[in-house]
């Protein structure tokens, strides 16, 4: 548990690693699909190459889109390419950087598909079926068809059981030489990405490794920059919501205790902190006044300066009333003890 | 256990993600739903149409039902559009941004059935069998239009004894499963590049704007949840003071009746003094008597304003 643990925490630890989990939980899940996939030649002429060319193509557009839908970077990339410019200068290079590690990572999956398609066999047999070179394979003398009924006849080969041409090209001689083929380009292609991502890593330290590490820096700072802002905001909104509503309690209860013929300044010292905690509420139809009002007529999004001051709210002297304040939509700034 | 906990609680950290939790879930169920879920195709002229479209359009109409009720976030927008504008002015673009948000999320369940339903292509096969050209097939000549009807309404039924020998029965399975399959793909790249067009062009569009309709749509939330807690906080000590306001007069009155030798009760005592005064069987059955047929009001006023918690001062209403 305590290894599954920290792995948790590696990845996390900035959104580069998490997405290299996703990365490689996309691969996994890709090739896991196409074994749920029930693949499913039409064995008819003109549909077999746009089905076969789609099964291999479509999947993968897929999930490289959604590699990028996933990563959250895509919005903090248009956001930093369209802010305004402001006190900040804007990098091209940290830009470059974003787009590219996204690029890469997204195109993990797509080439998994890719490469377990062609490895399979399936679709490329379903797609050139009908492309097979009959006078090399098969019975070239058969020549009493038309062109047509021949293409017909070979767009069923992927379909065993309904296969009528064994005296034109014999069923497994077909399928072994498509596969053969499928095979030869899928390890090419295998062969083909892993030497381009080992270029690609060997060889950029070959190329403004200063001016990469600058960028690698930058392209992280504004990631963790954006975490945080995002954390901050949410924390200003909860002590904002606390006080708010600490407030809109004290509020209703001086309303009410104007009503009243207690005076508060009779309690007894002893039962000031239980007073706190009840926060002055202490009967049914005041509580029942509070929860109404709180739906009826919410407080506004405005904090009175000298509760915040006194720290923990319980300002006697509030000149303040809730329903002369102007509701305020903006963040407010404060004055805090902390 | 500790692996659940720990995806637990990150999944509890805020309730963004509890919603990308209970969305994923949702997601999970709904695969699994279809694959346990036993097909079974009518095969009968007019009744094949209205199945397999039902059973492709209905489910998920419950799951979106379903994402929109576990979804907590849609009470607070519906509170937050109807409530009386009070002291507080509303914000139809924030009512506007929860909306949006909270669709999003309920739609990812019945997209995920109905994907899967078409990849899968039985319900396609069932429901546009009949509706099928039988020129381009062989074994349909010199048949009535009637008897071509029937018999195409067979084809998802590979048990039936009229097409189970057929030629064309696979041929037009496999053409039907086709366009279900390239369809599936289709509205799935389809959904795919609108959400990555959404994602990637949104910060061009009014970024400010919408940085503060978020943090206000999280705002509200927040003070939501806290309200509720210090409502419950404040709840749980009002029923404390009551019912130690309720043990403190039974006490006296058993003390009254029984003319007891006074004991006298020392300032404090009562504090640590958990039996209150209560020590037989006798007392306690009246007491759990009165506290069914008599609960006290819901008034601790005046026990906080006159007594700090001994029972020698204290005023019974």
């Amino acid at each position: 548990m305590d290894k599954f643990r920290m792995i948790f925490q590696f990845l996390q630890s900035n959104q580069e690693s998490f997405m290299n989990g996703i990365c490689g939980i996309m691969a996994l899940a890709s090739a896991q699909m196409y074994s749920a996939f029930d693949f499913n030649c039409p064995c008819l002429p003109s549909y077999n190459l746009a089905y076969g060319m789609g099964i291999l193509f479509v999947p993968p557009l897929v999930l490289f889109l959604l590699g990028f839908v996933m990563n959250n970077n895509v919005s903090m990339l248009a956001e930093e390419w369209k802010r305004p410019t402001g006190m900040r200068q804007k990098d091209p290079a940290v830009l470059r950087y974003m787009f590219c590690s996204m690029a890469q990572r997204a195109m993990i999956a797509p080439a998994v598909w890719i490469s377990v398609t062609l490895l399979d066999g399936k679709c490329f047999m379903c797609a050139f079926s009908t492309s097979v070179p009959v006078e090399k394979l098969g019975n070239g003398s058969y020549t009493g068809l038309s062109e047509k009924e021949m293409k017909r006849i070979l767009a069923r080969i992927p379909c065993k059981e309904i296969y009528s041409g064994q005296e034109l090209v014999a069923r497994e001689v077909a399928v072994r030489y498509l596969r053969c083929i499928s095979q030869a380009l899928g390890w090419s292609f295998v062969l083909l990405m892993t030497m381009l991502a080992f270029l690609v890593r060997a060889l950029r330290p070959c190329f403004t490794q200063a001016a990469f590490l600058k960028s690698k820096y930058w392209s992280h700072y504004i990631d963790i920059e954006r975490k945080l802002f995002d954390e901050t905001c949410t924390e200003h909104a909860k002590s904002f919501a606390k006080v708010c509503i600490q407030q809109f309690f004290e509020t209703m209860n001086k309303d009410m205790a104007m009503g009243h013929t207690h005076s508060p300044e009779k309690a007894p010292s002893e039962v000031g902190e239980e007073k706190e905690k009840l926060l002055g509420i202490t009967d049914q139809g005041t509580m029942n006044r509070i929860l109404k009002s709180w739906h009826k007529c919410k407080p506004p999004l405005y904090l009175h300066q000298e509760a915040l001051q006194n720290g923990n709210g319980w300002a006697g002297e509030n000149e303040h009333h809730n329903d002369i304040s102007p509701p305020k939509r903006e963040m407010v700034t404060y004055y805090s003890k902390v | 256990m500790d692996r659940f906990r720990m995806i637990f609680q990150y999944f509890q950290s805020n309730s963004e993600s509890v919603m990308n939790g209970i969305c994923g879930l949702l997601a999970l169920a709904s695969v699994k739903m279809y694959t346990s879920f036993d097909f079974n195709c009518p095969c009968l002229p007019k009744y094949n149409m209205v199945y397999g479209v039902g059973i492709m359009f209905l489910p998920p109409m419950a799951l979106f039902l379903c994402g929109l009720i576990l979804n907590r976030q849609s009470l607070v927008m519906l509170e937050e559009w109807k409530r009386p504008t009070g002291g507080r002015k509303k914000d139809l673009a924030i009512i506007r941004y929860m909306c949006f948000s909270i669709m999003q999320r309920a739609m990812i369940a019945p997209v995920v059935w109905i994907i899967v339903t078409l990849l899968d292509g039985k319900c396609f096969i069932c429901a546009f069998s009949s509706s099928i050209d039988p020129e381009k097939f062989v074994g349909f000549a010199n048949i009535t239009p009637t008897q071509i009807q029937l018999l195409l309404s067979k084809v998802p039924c590979k048990d039936d004894e009229l097409m189970k020998n057929h030629t064309a029965r696979k041929a037009i399975s496999r053409y039907l499963r086709c366009w279900s399959q390239a369809l599936g793909w289709s509205i799935l790249l389809f959904l795919i590049v609108v959400a990555f067009l959404a994602r990637s062009l949104r910060p061009c569009f009014n970024q400010a704007a919408f940085l503060q309709t978020r943090y206000w749509s999280n705002y509200i939330d927040i003070e939501q949840k806290i309200f509720e807690e210090t409502c419950c906080e404040h709840a749980r000590d009002f029923a404390h003071k009551c019912i130690l306001h309720f043990f403190e007069s039974m006490q006296q009155e058993i003390k009254l009746r029984r003319f007891n030798a006074p004991r006298e009760a020392e300032e404090g005592e009562a504090e640590e003094d958990h039996l209150r005064g209560i020590t037989d069987q006798e007392q306690m059955n009246k007491l759990l008597k009165s506290w069914y047929y008599s609960k006290p009001p819901l008034d601790v006023s005046q026990f906080l304003w006159w007594g700090g918690g001994g029972n020698s001062r204290y005023k019974r209403v």
